[in-house]
């Protein structure tokens, strides 16, 4: 019996002590997204500060991608992730538009970003996302994510580093959290604004969140198609 | 794979490449030092080089690895253009998504590649000026820089930019940041070269000293 | 423990640093961001500073001031920790001031120097206040800056903070020595401008503090490059009622309450006025 167990002891891996310390592949390179959904129309904002650390990478970096005439995808996080989730879900959806000659709709594009972020489950795409756009009914929806596949269909949503600031005027505002004076809550704000809105609360945003700044992206999806509009916040 | 394979720190090191767009093409600078820790090991290291005969890169970081990359996107070029003679080359853009791809491939292996490359190119009468990072990151913007170049370069690039900006213009303005970041950076020395990248294909200077000023280190009376 | 007067209270360090075995999370410093700078030019110095504020990410205030009266003529810029900046620079003000009193004399830019580094010496680092000092005295013009370790220098063009990188830049780059006000103005101006817009600690407005003999002038908000862009017109009105309750309750201010109306004298006054308009209009 001893016997056994001092072999078992002497065959268990010696511990291997590395001092070495490991590459950490992650970086956050911050900003801020949100989306908004009216009744027939959604709208979709990303500013374009690209950041690391303390320091301003670039004024002009692309966050957003046009999936469909009824689809736009706005994500914040890690540029290297968010390009990668975007080229996957480009392949994809040219995949789905040759197989069955038609755009996938935006609800089926909703869960594809779902399954594509839990795909990676156990080495995330560090990636915050906001889907928007029209439903095959025509209706407005957006899609709020967290980084590993978390879906929900919101009225509103935002994400990314100034989130915590933007996220409570929308539930004033869109949501008509705390107003006795609105009787219907189901209500729909209209499409201008609902675009005045997402231009003021990036703008306050910009004011006390740090890495949020430059310019903004707003897309307005409607039955029309995509609009795209660059507005401009704060360089400092 | 066994971690003592992997780069997981850079051991030769190069510091700032800074890269600036004027109204006809990009002007690309770096010094010629490769250190070895706190020790300037290589003083005579080539940062830049000619990819095809309308893009060049440049890389700050481990410059085994940088070399990998250049032989890496050499052998691209020679795939894709050694056979098909009237097709048009390799465009900037995809270098630079080539080697972004790449980059982030090995830092999804936990193996980065420990480099800042910059992309200048000008193509189709175009210019091109992007980067990619360790983490396969990569950006356009209309003057980047690498290294410590990013906190004492890029300031003054940013400020001097403008769209009509000429060539001496440029160059002039490269030269300002190159001496700045020969005085404040520790891993730099004065042995520069500057490169062009135009319409006229691509050229890279010879190392050259810039002329420095050391007064005002008399001005220090040592009281303190 | 007794003893506020001449230092710090200690009492809860122990229980900390046990807590701190025990596992529970230690209370973290801040970094706060900051651009500061100052430069000395033909007939004295200039400082200057951002305006901005941080706590973690947030902007905790976009318009604070960082350059911090010592004398008349001495002045003193501020990072670091902005709670150690502040009572720093007060604390060796007010010591100065009383040493004025005392001797009668205009206290000089070295003992602001020699008090603030002893006692950040003395603090070992703990104190975090990274300090770009400036005043002119009967010796001339002087520019010092000492880190929170309570170490200096002497230099002719000084930068500290999070934005010094950028702010260095400028100064490497455009400094000569035996400039004009004029042009030593604008290169501070230009060289905390880059601190603002490239360093993400430091942004808001200008502030510059220009000191000659005798003669200091402190410019607030000498540029504000960072205006709002953009605002909704006439949005976000709640009218009565829009906040909801549960239960109301009044109750009613005891009778022998008696509210004096203080600005009785000029509320007369003010009818009086409106009376006479009243007339006039009939």
């Amino acid at each position: 019996m001893q016997l056994i167990q001092q072999s078992k002891q002497e065959s268990l891996p010696k511990s291997k002590e590395i001092n070495q310390p490991q590459f950490f592949p992650y970086t956050n390179n911050q900003g801020s997204c949100l989306g908004i959904c009216g009744e027939k129309f959604a709208v979709l904002a990303t500013d374009t500060r690209m950041s690391m650390g303390y320091s301003i990478v670039t004024r002009n970096a692309t966050k957003y991608l046009k999936l469909t005439d009824k689809c736009v995808l706005v994500s914040s996080g890690m540029q290297a992730d968010i390009e990668t989730l975007h080229k996957i879900l480009k392949a994809r959806l040219t995949i789905y538009q040759n197989q069955h000659q038609k755009p996938m709709s935006t609800p089926a594009i909703s869960h594809l970003l779902s399954r594509t972020l839990y795909y990676r489950r156990f080495f995330p795409l560090y990636t915050f996302n906001v889907l928007g756009g029209i439903d095959e009914d025509g209706k407005g929806c957006v899609f709020s994510y967290d980084a590993i596949g978390t879906l929900e269909r919101v009225r509103y949503s935002a994400s990314g580093s100034g989130s915590a600031l933007i996220e409570p005027i929308l539930d004033n505002q869109v949501g008509f959290k705390n107003r006795g004076d609105i009787t219907d809550k189901t209500g729909f704000l209209e499409e201008d604004e609902v675009v005045e809105l997402a231009k003021d609360t990036l703008t306050s945003t910009c004011e006390r969140d740090i890495f949020t700044g430059d310019f903004v992206h707003i897309f307005v999806v409607n039955e029309n198609g995509v609009r795209e509009e660059k507005f401009e916040l704060r360089f400092d | 794979m066994d971690p003592t394979k992997k780069t997981l720190q850079p051991y030769v090191t190069g510091s700032s490449v800074l890269a600036i767009k004027y109204n006809e093409g990009i002007i690309v600078a770096a010094d010629t030092l490769g250190s070895y820790g706190s020790l300037a090991r290589f003083t005579d290291l080539q940062r830049m080089s000619k990819v095809t005969n309308h893009t060049l890169i440049g890389g700050s970081g481990d410059i085994s690895d940088l070399q990998q990359i250049q032989k890496t996107v050499e052998s691209l070029i020679l795939e894709n253009t050694g056979f098909k003679k009237d097709e048009e080359p390799l465009t900037p853009k995809e270098i630079q998504q080539y080697i972004s791809r790449v980059m982030y491939n090995r830092r999804s292996r936990f193996d980065p590649l420990w480099n800042h490359i910059i992309v200048a190119g000008y193509q189709n009468n175009e210019s091109f000026l992007g980067a990619v990072d360790i983490f396969g990151t990569f950006y356009e913007d209309n003057t980047i820089a690498s290294g410590f170049g990013a906190y004492f370069a890029q300031p003054l690039l940013r400020k001097g930019y403008k769209e009509d900006l000429t060539k001496d213009e440029a160059i002039d303005l490269i030269k300002t940041c190159l001496k700045v970041l020969f005085y404040r950076d520790a891993r730099t020395i004065n042995k520069f070269q500057i490169a062009e990248v135009s319409e006229g294909g691509i050229t890279i200077s010879d190392p050259f000293e810039l002329e420095t000023h050391w007064e005002i280190a008399d001005w220090q009376e040592g009281h303190l | 423990m007794e003893n506020y007067e001449q230092s710090f209270n200690y009492e809860n360090c122990l229980r900390n640093e046990e807590l701190t075995k025990q596992g529970y999370e230690k209370k973290k410093q801040r970094k706060t961001g900051t651009t500061i700078a100052g430069i000395i030019f033909k007939d004295g110095v200039v400082l200057g500073a951002d305006t901005r504020a941080t706590e973690g990410y947030i902007v905790a205030d976009g318009n604070c001031e960082k350059i911090h009266r010592i004398s008349d003529y001495i002045y003193c810029c501020g990072a670091g920790t902005s709670a150690d900046t502040e009572n720093t620079t007060a604390l060796i003000s007010s010591k100065l001031e009383l040493m004025r009193l005392t001797t009668g004399r205009e206290p000089r830019v070295q003992n602001a120097l020699t008090l603030l580094k002893q006692y950040l010496y003395h603090y070992h680092g703990y104190v975090s206040a990274a300090l770009v000092l400036g005043g002119v005295d009967f010796k001339g013009p002087h520019l010092h800056m000492i880190h929170p370790h309570g170490s200096t220098s002497t230099l002719p063009f000084l930068t500290m903070g999070s934005g010094s990188l950028a702010a260095m830049a400028v100064f490497e780059a455009e400094y000569k020595t035996d400039l004009d006000e004029e042009s030593a103005k604008n290169l501070v101006h230009k060289a905390i401008t880059a601190g603002i817009f490239n360093d993400l600690g430091s942004g808001g407005n200008v502030d510059l503090c220009v000191m000659k003999f005798q003669n200091t002038q402190f410019f607030r908000n000498f540029d504000k490059p960072n205006k709002r862009k953009f605002s909704r017109i006439n949005a976000y009105r709640f009218p009565k009622g829009t906040t909801q309750f549960l239960e109301e309750k009044v109750t009613l201010l005891r009778k022998n309450l008696v509210i004096e109306n203080l600005d009785k004298n000029n509320n007369n006054n003010d009818n009086d006025n409106n009376d006479n308009n009243d007339n006039n209009d009939l």
